[in-house]
């Protein structure tokens, strides 16, 4: 039994940019506004999450052929990969450093290799919460 | 990091690009890329022999973790350099003739010289390293690589059963020998190997040093193959036969030796130490060659074999160690024990090793090592005959091999040891002779049985599986190799003796050489007429009697009671263990998630409560609370409200949504709180939980109809409101308590400064404790593996 949802798909398609976009933009200000990676990594999966109630798992499986175990570990590089670059420079592990470069458009921007860091958290908390639905949901 | 680290840990290198050889170059046999590599290390550690012969040590460290006192510290000594030369000598032949004996169509030779690298760089590890953590590692490794090369023809039941034996009794014996060090190290306070022999007094009487010792002990028993421990040699045999002659004769089984000896200058002033060592030593030769005559399958008899020469050694080590209470040297008058052990040690390498390599001939180009249906052998494989009798002879200690110059050392050694005057040796000591020339009287046995009944006799081809031939050459050198140096050795062991064996016992018995360095240990064929060649005179007649009334005497064996055998004491033990533990999980594992957390809040509650009250740790202060306010008030009665609703909603959709109201009510207190971060956080996490819920939904049961009166239960009663109550009062007492200073400060006043970044929240996530944030997010994918796995699997178990 398919229940009508017009209503739900197309207030879907709409607020779905918007709510990726936010999470961005919480993604990115982390460093210095509420927000983060692990924030805007949620926020992205409730898009998601949104769109598998919207429409179904096959469907959202062709928009997005994403294999969320792999992202989970790509996140994983990410955080342990900018924990190591320090050890390059002869700094302990998980040292973080940044600077703040004036960008055309942008203005002075802080450039963080805690972004990178939060890059990771941001990919795992996605890939681990959309492995856990997607398997849940799919095991009917 | 030296050249010297890098050898030991060059083969654990090697390991990481067969993978890749094996793969780009499936033409050429796996085995070619090993071979130089103990080759090259051979003739590098063969350059330190001039270093050890003027007595003195190389030692290379790497700091490792150095504030616990653990560093990666190699030390080569006489002892530590003639195992290496073994491992990496033997090592080199025994990847040769393998080249030859396993197929490289049939065989996976990429696992096998994986582990086969596995287990050369961690007994070159053992051996070499002079702290005992990093020894202790490498020790693991050794047992852990064998128990991978026992079962590496994994689809074989008995192959299994060996590995599992052969791990779960040498791994005891590890683990009983870390206990050993770590008391060694309360004792001493050091983990060096150097540092614990100059304080060796201080151990022996110390009132931990019994226990000290006998973990040790079990330690090197159980990797050596002494009685009652030596059941899992036997059932090693299941591995390919390279590794038997490699692991299980030449180098890993000696690694429990090696511990005795190296550990002889901290122990062996004790009469505990020399009689353990020597009595369960002689008990093992005793029981191997004894056990050894009875076998039929050639490598049960090689292992029986290795299990009693095993004891033979251990048994010389312990007597030499008495030399030490005489403090002086003597001409070598007591220490000829141990000149014995590293001797013969050497020998039983080339010997064995050979014979090893000799069965797998036989059983390569037979099919068979059953002794039952070969025979007449001897004009098929005229040079593996050759072979065998060199081994054989010099197993039985017949001149003018290796073997037998080693042999009378032993029996010089024991008869010796019968006339000591301290730990009651002059009262019982005369048993060991007895016993030592009782066990040679049975090696002598089974050394005639393998080689005549195998090459002599009637040859019965029709019980075997193939026509017999000789075997190709790559598959003779490494054998012919072994054995001309047990003929060399047995008619110049002077040539060795010099130069291996005076720096090994320098460094086994350092108190009594150090300061005399002239002694040089000199081997001698002929000594007059000695009780010791009486002995080996004996050995020969009463052996050829007793082989050839062989089928008169035999029943001897019949009459050793079945049920007392070590084996079905093992294998019992094994099974009620299984049962055991089975059945006290069923016992609590009731497979209901309601039961687990009845457990799991029981626990939470009784830890936590009795640690408060014990502690006293429950406060109250109000002093800087600030007023609660009116839509405080209306939100904690929403969330009241909802999580009593929940007890009794009658569908799960509802329940669902009341647990949800609850968890955005926390958010909003979050947002009164002023905490942007957290409110945004439970906001999203509460969402995406509800669609979780939701999802899991269709999953779960409906709620049953009889439940819908929920029958009234005393126990989850007591626990909900303990862990309300618990949770509560530590709430209450962690605002009551300041025992220090708020970190809080340290964070406002550095968050910018030092990190750049103006969100607290996120940069404590980030930056300050990063770690916490990366471990983390490693739990949650392992969280997520698990369920992906989980279901997965249950799923494809439900198609079958």
């Amino acid at each position: 039994m398919k229940t009508n949802d017009v209503i739900l798909q197309t207030v879907t398609k709409v607020t779905l940019f918007i709510i990726i976009l936010f999470s961005i933009h919480l993604f990115f200000a982390g460093h210095y506004y509420p927000g983060g990676g692990f924030i805007g990594g949620l926020m992205t999966s409730g898009a998601i999450v949104l769109l598998l109630l919207a429409f179904d798992i096959k469907t959202v499986k062709s928009i997005l052929p994403i294999d969320y175990i792999k992202l989970t570990a790509i996140g994983l590089l990410f955080a342990i990969g900018t924990g190591a670059g320090a050890l390059l420079f002869d700094m302990p592990f998980l040292t973080h450093a940044y600077t703040y470069v004036n960008m055309p458009l942008l203005g002075k921007t802080s450039l963080h290799t805690a972004v990178l860091f939060d890059t990771g958290v941001y990919l795992v908390v996605i890939g681990v919460t959309m492995t856990i639905i997607q398997t849940i949901g799919e095991s009917e | 990091m030296s050249l010297l680290h890098l050898a030991v840990i060059s083969p654990l290198l090697l390991a990481l690009l067969i993978p890749f050889l094996h793969k780009h170059f499936r033409k050429i046999h796996t085995g070619w890329f090993l071979l130089p590599l103990p080759a090259v290390l051979f003739g590098y550690f063969l350059q330190f022999i001039s270093v050890t012969r003027q007595g003195d040590t190389v030692m290379e460290t790497i700091p490792w973790i150095s504030s616990l006192g653990i560093d990666f510290t190699v030390k080569v000594d006489g002892l530590g350099l003639l195992f290496a030369l073994l491992i990496t000598g033997i090592g080199a032949l025994v990847v040769l003739y393998s080249i030859y004996y396993l197929s490289p169509e049939k065989e996976k030779l990429n696992t096998f010289y994986i582990y086969l690298l596995l287990f050369m760089g961690a007994m070159l590890g053992v051996v070499l390293s002079d702290n005992l953590i990093v020894l202790y590692a490498f020790w693991e490794l050794t047992s852990f690589s064998s128990f991978l090369l026992i079962g590496y023809w994994n689809h074989r039941e008995r192959s299994r059963y060996g590995a599992q034996k052969s791990m779960l009794i040498t791994v005891f014996g590890g683990l009983s020998m870390f206990g050993g060090i770590l008391l060694l190290n309360s004792i001493t306070g050091t983990f060096s190997i150097t540092e614990t022999i100059a304080m060796s007094n201080e151990v022996v009487n110390h009132p931990l040093f019994t226990a000290t010792l006998i973990l040790f002990l079990l330690g090197a028993f159980t990797k050596s193959a002494q009685f009652p421990f030596h059941i899992w040699l036997p059932d090693a045999m299941e591995a390919p036969t390279p590794v038997s002659a490699y692991l299980h004769s030449a180098t890993m089984v000696k690694a429990g030796i090696y511990m005795v000896a190296r550990m002889t200058p901290v122990f062996a002033h004790s009469g505990t130490w020399v009689w353990l060592v020597a009595g369960i030593g002689i008990i093992t030769l005793f029981w191997g060659s004894f056990s050894a005559v009875k076998q039929v399958d050639l490598k049960a008899i090689l292992a029986f074999s290795t299990v009693s020469q095993l004891g033979m050694i251990m048994s010389l080590l312990g007597a030499g160690a008495a030399a030490l209470h005489y403090g002086t040297i003597q001409d070598g008058y007591y220490i000829v024990a141990v000149t014995a052990a590293v001797f013969h040690l050497i020998n039983h390498a080339t010997f064995k090793g050979s014979l090893f390599m000799v069965t797998g001939i036989i059983d390569h180009e037979t099919g068979t090592r059953d002794i039952r249906k070969l025979g007449g052998l001897m004009n098929f494989m005229p040079i593996t005959f050759t072979l065998a009798i060199i081994g054989t002879f010099s197993m039985a200690g017949i001149p003018p091999f290796n073997g037998f110059l080693s042999k009378e050392m032993f029996f010089t050694g024991m008869l010796r040891i019968a006339e000591m005057d301290i730990f009651s040796f002059d009262t019982w000591g005369i048993l060991f002779p007895i016993i030592a020339w009782t066990a040679s009287v049975f090696t002598f046995l089974y050394s005639m049985i393998y080689v005549f009944k195998t090459f002599t006799g009637k040859y019965q081809p029709e019980k075997l599986d193939k026509k017999p031939h000789e075997a190709p050459v790559g598959m003779l050198i490494p054998p012919v190799i072994l054995a001309s140096l047990a003929v060399i050795i047995g008619i110049y062991p002077d040539v060795i003796s010099g130069r291996l064996i005076s720096p090994a016992l320098r460094s086994i018995l350092p108190a009594l050489l150090d300061d005399s360095k002239a002694y040089e240990v000199h081997i001698y064929h002929w000594h007059g007429f000695t009780p010791e060649l009486f002995m080996t005179i004996g050995v020969i007649a009463v052996g050829i009697l007793l082989y050839k009334t062989l089928t008169k005497w035999t029943g001897v064996y019949r009459a050793f009671p079945e049920k007392l055998a070590l084996n079905r004491f093992y294998d019992s033990g094994l099974e009620k263990l299984e049962l055991g533990s089975l059945n006290i999980t069923r016992g609590y594992m009731t497979g209901f998630i309601r039961t687990y957390l009845v457990y799991i809040f029981t626990f939470f509650v009784l830890a936590l409560g009795v640690t408060l009250f014990y502690r006293n740790a429950f406060a109250l202060d109000f002093s800087d609370v600030a007023p609660i306010r009116f839509f405080e008030v209306v939100l904690v009665a929403i969330m009241a409200i909802s999580a009593i609703t929940i007890l009794f909603a009658k569908s799960r959709l509802t329940s669902i949504i009341l647990l949800g109201s609850v968890g955005y009510t926390v958010a909003l207190f979050f947002v009164i709180f002023r905490a942007p971060d957290l409110a945004l956080t439970q906001l999203v996490i509460e969402t995406v939980s509800v669609a979780l819920f939701l999802l899991a939904f269709y999953h779960l049961p409906q709620i049953n109809r009889k439940e819908e009166h929920m029958r009234f239960k005393l126990g989850n009663l007591l626990v909900s409101i303990g862990v309300g109550v618990i949770v509560t009062m530590i709430a209450l007492s962690a605002h009551s308590n300041k025992s220090f200073k708020s970190i809080s400060e340290y964070y406002v006043e550095n968050t910018y400064k030092k990190a750049g970044g103006e969100n607290m929240v996120n940069v404590i996530l980030v930056d300050f404790r990063g770690f916490d944030t990366m471990f983390e997010i490693a739990v949650l994918g392992i969280a997520a593996l698990g369920i992906f796995a989980m279901i997965r699997l249950r799923l494809t178990r439900g198609k079958e």
